[in-house]
């Protein structure tokens, strides 16, 4: 009975890890020590931790960690976070966290940490997420959903690379906007509530995208968004409609 | 133990329902799908059942609807680290699905597959016995699209990842064949109970 079903038999389907990303197994089952050695304000509600982690194994632009703290009575609590680093960054990492409300983990890295302290880390996670920078890349992010975009536009520019990557990244305001002082010309910023003086306030829409249809690269884009539900949600649906495909579109969401 | 400095955490919940390595998410529903949620309406759904079954077959809307109800009262578990206690869902028991389709003796895993071309693997076992479900409803609603709507597959004793939304079949197999999350790292078979989160834990 085993002939007919090989894995030439598996379902039709068009939405899987790109066969160009290799993703190491191994190394996401192993927790290893990251020590905290800087802390960077980003904005008033998230700021950047470095870490050295020397038994990193490396990871690509959009990949994610587990990252784990423990209480004294042996309590855990773990959450997934996005690498904003990018790969070339050797033996460090570095995570921007936004301070959530009531938040466990969060409120113990911005009312707690300090260079020197531990915690415990395994990755990388996921490479579906992920952008090793050979195709041309569409990055729509907001709020903290910038985190793995900025990854990849580090990557991009650490490396020199010429293919095409355009970043949308929408944020209540200038002062809420994270990376403010990296972005260049790739970067078109979205103000939702205010905006610099001569920049118009509102929410991403296809006035946003369509531009970067009409000139788009031959081949067209893989499209990265990431952010909260709704966000994601909206901006996928404004790409479908730009007439991006939707299995060229990834998706990575918070809450 | 590798102890945080300065970590306290959450005031300790005594909870039994809650594996190891999970927070209550309390009302809270994350939405976690790497794909676009598709614009899949009830009556361009369908769900087929085929691989070593005696009598493949396919269910529209209507036909799935028309097996025997059964609902889930229970708790749900994400990989991400939350779970969700005391939610229901109602639809169809994967049972009630087999009984039409007859698995051969020899099948031993499914691959489950969804409408948007995700996929997820399972063994058999853990499909059978009441265990999982097709759901369309949630808190007596219909399942919204983000979650899945209009059906998703129901298997709550698993991480959430195993629950495909959209869900348009499943194949049965003699070999475990990975899915989605499963070739990028994830457990094959992902117990809460155990912290199956991935590959090799």
């Amino acid at each position: 009975m085993t002939e007919n079903l090989a894995s030439g038999t598996r379902p039709e389907t068009r939405f899987a890890v790109p066969g160009r990303i290799a993703v190491s197994n191994r190394a996401a089952a192993v927790w290893q020590t990251a020590t905290l050695t800087e802390i960077r304000r980003e904005t008033p509600h998230a700021a950047t931790f470095r870490f050295a982690t020397p038994a990193w194994a490396g990871h690509l632009p959009g990949q994610h960690l587990m990252l784990r703290l423990t209480a004294g009575d042996g309590y855990t609590a773990q959450r997934h976070y996005s690498i904003a680093s990018a790969p070339d960054d050797a033996g460090h990492i570095e995570l921007t966290l936004d301070h959530v409300d009531g938040g466990e983990v969060s409120g113990w890295f911005h009312t707690v940490a300090r260079p020197g302290d531990e915690v415990e880390v395994r990755g990388p996670l996921s490479g579906f997420f992920a952008w090793p920078g050979d195709r041309p890349a569409l990055l729509i992010g907001a709020g903290s959903g910038v985190v793995p975009l900025m990854s990849m536009v580090r990557h991009r520019r650490a490396r020199g690379l010429d293919v095409p990557l355009r970043l949308l990244v929408s944020a209540r305001g200038p002062q809420e906007l994270i990376y403010a002082r990296e972005y260049g010309a790739e970067t078109t910023p979205v103000f939702t509530r205010s905006a610099p003086e001569g920049a118009p306030v509102g929410r991403l829409d296809a006035g946003h995208v369509a531009p970067l249809f009409a000139d788009g690269p031959a081949g067209g884009w893989e499209a990265y968004v990431c952010g909260s539900n709704a966000f994601a949600e909206h901006a996928s649906r404004l790409l479908v409609e730009a007439g991006q495909p939707v299995d060229r579109i990834r998706i990575e969401r918070y809450g | 133990m590798n102890v945080t400095r300065g970590f306290t955490g959450r005031p300790r919940v005594v909870n039994a329902g809650l594996p190891p390595g999970q927070y209550d998410a309390g009302d809270d529903w994350p939405v976690l799908s790497a794909e676009v949620t598709p614009d899949l309406a009830p009556a361009d759904w369908t769900f087929r059942v085929d691989g070593l079954v005696e009598a493949p077959r396919t269910w529209d809307w209507d036909e799935a609807h028309a097996l025997p109800g059964s609902a889930y009262e229970g708790d749900i578990h994400c990989v991400t680290s939350w779970s969700k206690f005391g939610v229901r869902f109602g639809g169809v028991s994967l049972d009630a699905f087999f009984d039409v389709v007859r698995p051969r003796p020899s099948a031993t895993h499914v691959l489950a597959y969804s409408h948007t071309g995700y996929t997820t693997n399972l063994p058999l076992a853990d499909l059978t016995g009441g265990r999982a479900w097709i759901a369309w409803e949630y808190g007596g609603k219909p399942l919204a699209a983000e979650h899945g709507g209009p059906a998703r597959l129901l298997v709550p004793h698993l991480y959430f990842w195993k629950s495909a939304k959209w869900i348009a079949g499943l194949r049965l197999l003699d070999q475990d064949e990975p899915g989605f999350w499963e070739q990028n790292g994830y457990h094959a078979r992902g117990n809460p109970w155990q912290e199956q989160r991935y590959s090799g834990d």
